[in-house]
């Protein structure tokens, strides 16, 4: 099944927790996609191997990076009726704080959406949403 | 012991450390200008399913070890940091099905601060799909004695 195909599958049955599925990177994570309502939330489920140091211990910054990263795209197929992968024309993160060995989430803001470049502002937070340990912002070109 | 140019030396941090042991993250080479490490091609790192081209998120994690390296490599010895920001440019999409490789190089140090730029590539530094930047700051206040430097 190519991808457009299983995004009106999703979309015609509401399915989103299943959009974690279609994209392999998410799949390894063991992301996950938590629809309420108008709220999209990922959630990045706490696991040994996403550890990079093994002695605080601290989640690897490549590991939230590219949870953030894949959380900003899985928003845009969420939220846009997009056929495609959009594509990250740049990814920029700030580390606030080291991700402790616990599940993360990730809240996406769409800061512009545009027709050819969306912006967007993704944070990573552990406790509570107003203390984020990880800010990105992306560019994305839409197709 | 300081890290040497021999890559086996500092191999066994990449093995430590669970997540790039998990994507099979591999020493490459260094030298005077920098370093390069190795992701492998594996189809659970693919971001667009009708492309088979990497996720960014892939390529994040191999650029941020990479990075944290070519300071150690400044340097010289092993000493506690963390990442403070990366910025990543994606030039275009990495060829699906081969293995990528990042260089870095840090070029700029502070007491407290390591600046290190980059570029992630196929086979040719020169044709990069993606072009970096980042800071690191070191954790401990004061740079540690040279003596207590030690890889584990």
């Amino acid at each position: 099944m190519s991808l457009s195909d299983t995004l009106a599958d999703i979309r015609r049955r509401n399915d989103w927790p299943l959009l974690a599925q279609a994209v392999p990177f998410a799949r390894m994570l063991g992301l996950r996609v938590d629809v309420k309502g108008e709220s999209f939330t990922c959630v990045l489920p706490y696991d040994h191997s996403l550890i990079g140091n093994p002695v605080l211990p601290a989640l690897h910054g490549g590991a939230v990076g590219g949870f953030l990263e894949c959380a900003g795209i899985l928003h845009m197929l969420w939220s846009t009726d997009a056929q495609s992968i959009p594509k990250t024309i740049n990814f920029s993160i700030d580390y606030l704080l080291s991700g402790r060995a616990q599940d993360t989430y990730a809240n996406v803001y769409v800061v512009k959406l545009g027709k050819r470049v969306s912006n967007l502002r993704i944070e990573a937070w552990q406790t509570t949403p107003d203390k984020p340990v990880v800010v990105a912002t992306m560019n994305l070109l839409m197709r | 012991m300081t890290l040497p140019h021999d890559t086996t030396a500092w191999a066994h941090f990449l093995k430590i450390a669970p997540y790039t042991a998990r994507l099979g993250i591999e020493a490459g080479t260094a030298d005077d200008g920098g370093c390069v490490l190795a992701l492998p091609y594996r189809p659970e790192f693919v971001g667009d399913p009708d492309s088979g081209v990497l996720h960014g998120g892939a390529v994040t994690a191999l650029i941020d070890t990479t990075f944290g390296f070519a300071v150690y490599f400044r340097i010289q010895e092993y000493r506690p940091m963390a990442t403070l920001d990366l910025r990543i440019d994606y030039l275009r999409p990495a060829k699906p099905g081969v293995k990528v490789h990042t260089r870095a190089q840090c070029y700029k140090l502070t007491p407290e601060l390591a600046f290190v730029r980059g570029c992630s590539y196929e086979d040719d530094a020169e044709d990069p799909f993606a072009s970096c930047v980042g800071v690191f700051m070191f954790t401990a206040a004061q740079p540690a004695p040279a003596k207590a430097a030690t890889v584990p």
